[in-house]
């Protein structure tokens, strides 16, 4: 069993509720910092652990806590990013639900460090019920000394509010996160200015994914220094990742890490395998901007090693060869299944997504989901494939925020990869429509997974 | 004499400028002036908050500055991207960046629907200028385009949403320049458009500068819809003492013989309004008398609008020396030498009437 | 109008923000408003909520035509929004989508005659895991089957009798 830091409690009965929290040590870290911490011996174990933004980035979190303005007589904001809508990714929303009280004392460690007096989390609207759920949690803390003034007699105030979007993708980039909780349109904003100088309301922002938050508090309770031993070289601690499509049991797992991603599909611990006997096809490990990958190329780095489920190793080759940890969003495809037809839906997807400021990304999604459908259903030419690989070359890197890099991305990766489906599907366009493609080449240097024999 | 502030210097393709801090890359680039300048469709300098849409005016910046010189590892916006100590930027010298703007041009055209034959923005149109100087002479896009009813926002604006490229500077302008704004951006992504929402009329005296700062043909003037081309008109700067203490009363009267078919703020060389003007003299001011008559107004050379006068015209900078540091461009082909017309011995302007081909007979 | 008890809760949303900044109550007032007026946002709502908050009403109708939660037009009681990304495209949500157009007779988009259901399809909803699914209100219903579809709309139509 991999050791783990998030979810160590995950399976106690009750532990939702704030007494059970509180009976399994809960709040011990934030009673740590508070007491006998100031708020420089925090964000200095934070560096120490070499903790990593959880929602895609993978930015160090001391350093971007380490560049907030302390203007004299402005107020400082925590915000909480819960507006988990990449594809693929459900592992904010799984600790919400269940440890509540995990993510709240994060905030508080986090707005004590910081020095913010008021935090918001600001939930995808879709996650109707997750407020509730939070709003609750926080209310039992706030009647156990954790949250309001002076908490625990140490002097520090801290309101915790739920905000919910209302369906837009694109909040979840920090500064339309920013432009949505000041009740305008998800337009991203041009940085500089970044968020820790000019953010919410103009004022120094911290903006933080929920899994990063909750990190904070194992980072506490077992110091910097130990967290920093769990995992490989700089991808330090453990990982949330939700694992989806084409495998035996999805669902949310945290990882440490240091697994390869062959452990991470084929153990029982984990994925458990491919569903229904099928072989495994390719793979989009952190959610679906980031590039597809073939089986082979999957589970061995073209230098012949084995694939880890670290920052470095899945990136291992660029772009040519590798591909991202991103959010932890794990979506595996089994021989069965249609590159072309994926990617038209998250190209259907980034279209529907795209906040429409940057003409680049406004125009240029809507042209590559009617290229891909038209390649889809028979109806593409040769041509066509060129075509979209130099309408997503000209969209990447030319737009505000990172939405048209995620919106080129996957649709670069599967030509890039799969250039013969695509072709496939040019000229056999009725067989098409009516049956895939296959597995193909694609998984034969791999010995492991082939169908159970008939 | 208060004291002097140090001025950053930046290189932009190759010719060196010095600018205050805080300038942006695209203005420390207007200020060297010529076919170095990136082009902007969205940017608006007295519209706080605008630009860094469009994409258009992305350049390259090779050198960050002197203390960090690494390069920037994206084009960025250069109206919104601010200029440092030593830093080199690279626009027409780089082929990155003709490309993206290449790019960003198509994109601009992909839902646009290229009616200028009928649109009264054509001639005056930014659009139509940058897919002259940047687009590519066909499109690769097959499907069909978004459009829209056109809307009459009030009884002198109409607002014909396909043309719109979403710049966002009239919503700016309303914001800015008007207490009221009726009008935004509905919608999101590539339904976004412009609109009331529920239909309502644009009410205010300072509305009509919306027609003045959108870029292409989307608002239009209504008193002026389909009375004449632009460059048929000969534009005349003139002025009037106005009541409204906000205008300034300074225009530009777009006339032929002794009437005049529309009133317009008056622009600076980047297309850009000097000072605002209130709608009723954009409107309501339609006669000869209301006007003091100042003179013909400066039209650039490149503009379509200079056919046919003359007075006052002026070469644009040509850079491409500079840009080269130096060196003259190289003659590659005298087309003298293989031609027997247009021989430069001739002098067109000597011979009497049309030229004919024994003018040139001459052996 | 707001009910007694609803304006209170608009108060206190406005409370969480520094004064000055209730614009920022914008969006959850506007699921306040959706909830209690019918599932949608007409545009005599929207207006209503601009007077709530003091901005203008096209402040309003920039932030409602920019979010794909709030509804501009009128929908059915029920709302059934099918996800249909890759990860539950993957796990057959077209099918799924196909199966309730059939047993409802009605498109994407439609809502049938009873004014009881309305199918949309929606992008990625965060279930990937759980896949097919789809929101219905509230709440996520997940792992669909045809035999699941039936029994919810079998729910449905009973609760609204």
């Amino acid at each position: 069993m991999g050791r783990k830091l998030l979810f160590d409690k995950a399976h106690i009965e009750g532990i939702r509720y704030y007494d059970v929290y509180r009976a399994n040590g809960g709040y011990g870290s934030a009673e740590k910092a508070l007491r006998s911490m100031t708020p420089d011996q925090v964000l200095d174990e934070v560096k120490k652990s070499g903790l990593r933004g959880r929602g895609g980035a993978g930015f160090p979190t001391g350093m971007k806590w380490s560049f907030i303005a302390k203007p004299e007589g402005v107020p400082r904001y925590l915000v909480c990013n819960a507006d988990e809508s990449e594809p693929g990714t459900f592992k904010d929303r799984y600790l919400m639900e269940f440890i509540p009280h995990l993510l709240i004392e994060g905030l508080l460690i986090s707005s004590y460090t910081l020095g913010c007096n008021s935090c918001y989390i600001y939930i995808r609207g879709e996650y109707a019920w997750i407020p509730d759920i939070l709003e609750q949690a926080i209310a039992e803390a706030k009647k156990n000394g954790w949250l309001g003034k002076n908490i625990q007699g140490t002097g520090f105030d801290l309101e915790i509010y739920v905000q919910r979007g209302a369906g837009a993708y694109i909040c979840g980039e920090e500064t339309a996160l920013i432009e949505s909780l000041e009740g305008k349109r998800g337009n991203p904003r041009i940085k500089p200015p970044f968020p820790a100088v000019k953010g919410l309301w103009d004022c120094p922002t911290v903006v933080n994914n929920v899994e990063t938050l909750a990190a904070v508090v194992p980072i506490l309770r077992i110091g910097g220094e130990e967290y920093s031993k769990y995992g490989i070289g700089k991808s330090t601690g453990t990982k949330l990742i939700s694992a989806c499509g084409n495998i035996n049991k999805p669902g949310v797992y945290e990882i440490e890490m240091n697994i390869s991603v062959e452990e991470f599909i084929y153990s029982d611990e984990y994925c458990g395998g491919i569903a229904n006997g099928k072989r495994l096809k390719a793979c989009i490990p952190g959610g679906s901007s980031v590039p597809i990958l073939p089986a082979n190329l999957l589970l061995k780095t073209a230098k012949g090693e084995p694939r880890m489920m670290t920052y470095e190793s899945l990136a291992d080759g660029g772009f040519a060869t590798g591909t991202m940890l991103g959010s932890g969003g794990f979506i595996v495809l089994d021989e069965d299944q249609c590159i072309v037809k994926n990617t038209l839906t998250f190209a259907r997807f980034y279209h529907h997504e795209s906040c429409g400021q940057c003409s680049p990304c406004r125009e240029g999604t809507g042209w590559m989901k009617r290229v891909l459908q038209n390649i889809e259903n028979g109806k593409g030419k040769m041509s066509d494939i060129d075509l979209l690989w130099d309408i997503q070359r000209k969209i990447e890197g030319n737009t505000i925020c990172p939405l048209g890099d995620a919106a080129a991305w996957p649709v670069a990766a599967a030509i890039r990869h799969f250039r013969d489906e695509f072709e496939w599907h040019v000229l056999h366009p009725e067989e098409a429509t009516k049956r895939n493609y296959g597995l193909a080449h694609y998984a034969d240097p791999l010995q492991i997974a082939a169908p159970a024999a008939v | 004499m208060a004291e002097e502030k140090k001025l950053f210097k930046v290189k932009i393709d190759n010719i060196s400028v010095e600018v205050e801090p805080g300038t942006t890359i695209l203005n420390a680039a207007r200020r060297i002036g010529g076919d170095i300048v990136p082009p902007a469709m969205c940017y608006y300098s007295k519209l706080q908050g605008s630009g860094g849409k469009c994409r258009t005016c992305l350049v390259k910046v090779t050198k960050g500055s002197e203390a960090d010189p690494r390069p920037m590892p994206k084009l960025v916006a250069s109206c919104r991207t601010t200029v440092m100590d030593g830093m080199e930027v690279a626009n027409i010298t780089s082929p990155e960046v003709q490309e993206a703007r290449k790019g960003v041009v198509e994109f601009l055209l992909l839902n646009h629907p290229l009616d200028c034959p009928v649109c009264d923005q054509a001639g005056e149109c930014h659009l139509q200028d940058l897919s002259y100087e940047h687009g590519a002479d066909t499109t690769r896009y097959e499907f069909k385009r978004r459009t829209f009813d056109r809307i009459d926002i009030g009884d002198k604006i109409q607002l014909h949403m396909t043309r719109c490229i979403l710049c966002y500077r009239c919503v700016f302008t309303a914001d800015q320049l008007t207490e009221k704004r009726e009008h935004g951006v509905l919608g999101r992504g590539e339904a976004a458009e412009i609109g009331t929402y529920i239909q309502q009329s644009l009410d205010n005296n300072f509305i009509g500068n919306v027609i003045d700062v959108c870029p292409v043909g989307a608002l239009t003037d209504k008193t002026f819809r389909f009375k004449n081309r632009v460059w048929f008109l000969k534009p005349v700067d003139a002025h009037r003492q106005c009541e409204d203490p906000k205008c300034c009363g300074k225009t530009v009267l777009w006339m032929r013989g002794d009437e005049i078919f529309r009133v317009t703020a008056r622009k600076d060389q980047y297309g850009e309004v000097e000072e605002w003007i209130c709608d009723t003299c954009r409107f309501d001011k339609k006669d000869v008398k209301d006007w003091v008559i100042e003179g013909p107004r400066k039209i650039d050379r490149h503009s379509v609008i200079s056919q046919g006068h003359y007075v006052g015209v002026h070469k644009p900078k040509d850079t491409l020396v500079e840009v080269l540091d130096g060196r003259q461009p190289k003659l590659l082909l005298d087309i003298h030498n293989i031609s027997e017309v247009n021989r430069p011995e001739i002098d067109l302007s000597k011979i009497d009437g049309p030229a004919h081909s024994d003018d040139f007979n001459k052996k | 109008m707001f009910s007694e008890e609803k304006l209170n809760k608009v108060k206190e949303i406005i409370a969480r923000y520094p004064a000055g900044k209730q614009k920022s109550a914008l969006i959850p007032v506007l699921h306040l408003a959706q909830e209690e007026f019918g599932g949608w946002l007409s545009a005599e709502t929207m207006d209503y909520v601009a007077s709530l908050l003091q901005i203008k009403p096209i402040e309003v109708y920039e932030v409602a035509t920019f979010y794909s939660m709030f509804n501009l037009k009128p929908v059915g009681k029920y709302v059934f929004e099918v996800c249909q990304t890759g990860p539950c495209m993957l796990r057959g949500s077209d099918n799924i989508i196909d199966y309730i157009k059939k047993k409802l007779d009605i498109g994407v988009g439609e809502t049938t005659k009873d004014g009881l259901f309305t199918l949309k399809t929606v992008e990625c909803l965060g279930a990937c895991g759980y896949a097919p699914m789809m929101q219905l209100g509230k709440h996520f219903r997940e792992h669909l089957t045809p035999e699941k579809v039936d029994a919810i709309i079998e729910e449905c139509r009973v609760k609204a009798n």
